[in-house]
């Protein structure tokens, strides 16, 4: 049997090369693009506050409802609690990517991360 | 043997063509049942036929068979006219357009192997391509990218040492 390499010509290595680069290279390019720098939490759809995230915060927001409780860690936030009755925008956990949202709707609280780009727009799509 | 009003003219062409044709949708169906961790990641083994095509007949005839092989294949797998067929077929246009310059190259340097890589790449694109214009108008679609280039770049590599072994046999 002949040995598999031999069917791999000179040019064939360049461009399983080039490809290969690309390859590598695509992986930092569109995989870290939708990371946040910064917390936007808005009530009533007004921005309430906007923080880094860089050092750990927790931000107390009044509603109507009572008072939703938003935690930042380096590079993520949450809604820590939140006073409505199903819960959806704690239970959504950590966010970590630009353009990523919870929104606490009886409450009126958003929490909405952004980034240098936005990997998507969860409000718009 | 009954005499036909209709006689149509069969060249041995198009008996090539049909018999090639029915290898790759082979291909096609059999590669059907493998299960996938994301739609698609195909090994995409019908391009083996495409490219000792490509290397014994020339561009024509590996377009004929690249493209009855997306109508037939998807009719088979109960896929045509669904967005699985536009995106195969716009796979197979773009990597047909890329191998007919990739055959251009320096035989002596460039193989199947290169042909198959470049392919791989041109099938992948077309489909993203598609799904970001059609299906899903997003940007989203261009995450999976890097997952969809690494295993164009697996399979393509793959498939084409297989097409060169193949084409090698045929000489000995």
């Amino acid at each position: 049997m002949t040995p598999w390499l031999t069917f791999i010509r000179g040019g064939d290595w360049l461009v399983a090369g080039l490809a290969a680069v690309a390859v590598a290279v695509s992986f930092p390019l569109l995989w870290r693009g939708g990371q946040a720098d910064r917390a936007v939490i808005r009530v009533d759809g007004r921005v309430f506050a906007e923080y880094p995230l860089d050092a750990p915060r927790r931000i107390d927001v009044p509603g109507p409802l009572g008072t939703t409780v938003v935690e930042i860690q380096p590079g993520r936030a949450r809604v820590q609690s939140d006073p409505g009755p199903r819960q959806y925008c704690v239970r959504q956990g950590w966010l970590h990517r630009g353009g990523a949202v919870a929104i606490c709707a009886p409450n009126h609280v958003s929490l909405m991360l952004t980034g240098r780009q936005a990997g998507y727009d969860s409000l718009n799509y | 043997m009954t005499t036909h009003t209709i006689e149509l003219q069969v060249t041995p062409a198009d008996r090539r063509v049909a018999r090639y044709a029915a290898a790759a949708i082979a291909l096609t169906v059999a590669e059907a049942a493998i299960p996938t961790p994301l739609p698609g990641i195909k090994p995409g083994l019908a391009n083996i036929v495409v490219l000792v095509v490509l290397a014994r007949h020339g561009w024509r005839e590996a377009a004929w068979v690249s493209l009855l092989r997306v109508v037939a294949g998807s009719l088979l797998v109960g896929q045509f006219l669904a967005p699985g067929f536009f995106l195969s077929l716009t796979g197979a246009l773009l990597s047909l357009g890329v191998l007919a310059v990739a055959m251009r190259l320096p035989a002596r340097w460039f193989g199947p192997v290169s042909q198959s890589i470049l392919a791989a790449f041109a099938h992948i694109g077309g489909q993203v391509l598609l799904a970001r214009l059609w299906l899903v108008p997003h940007d989203g679609v261009f995450y999976l990218v890097p997952v969809f280039a690494l295993f164009a770049l697996v399979f393509g590599v793959i498939n084409g040492l297989i097409a060169a072994r193949l084409l090698r046999e045929e000489k000995m």
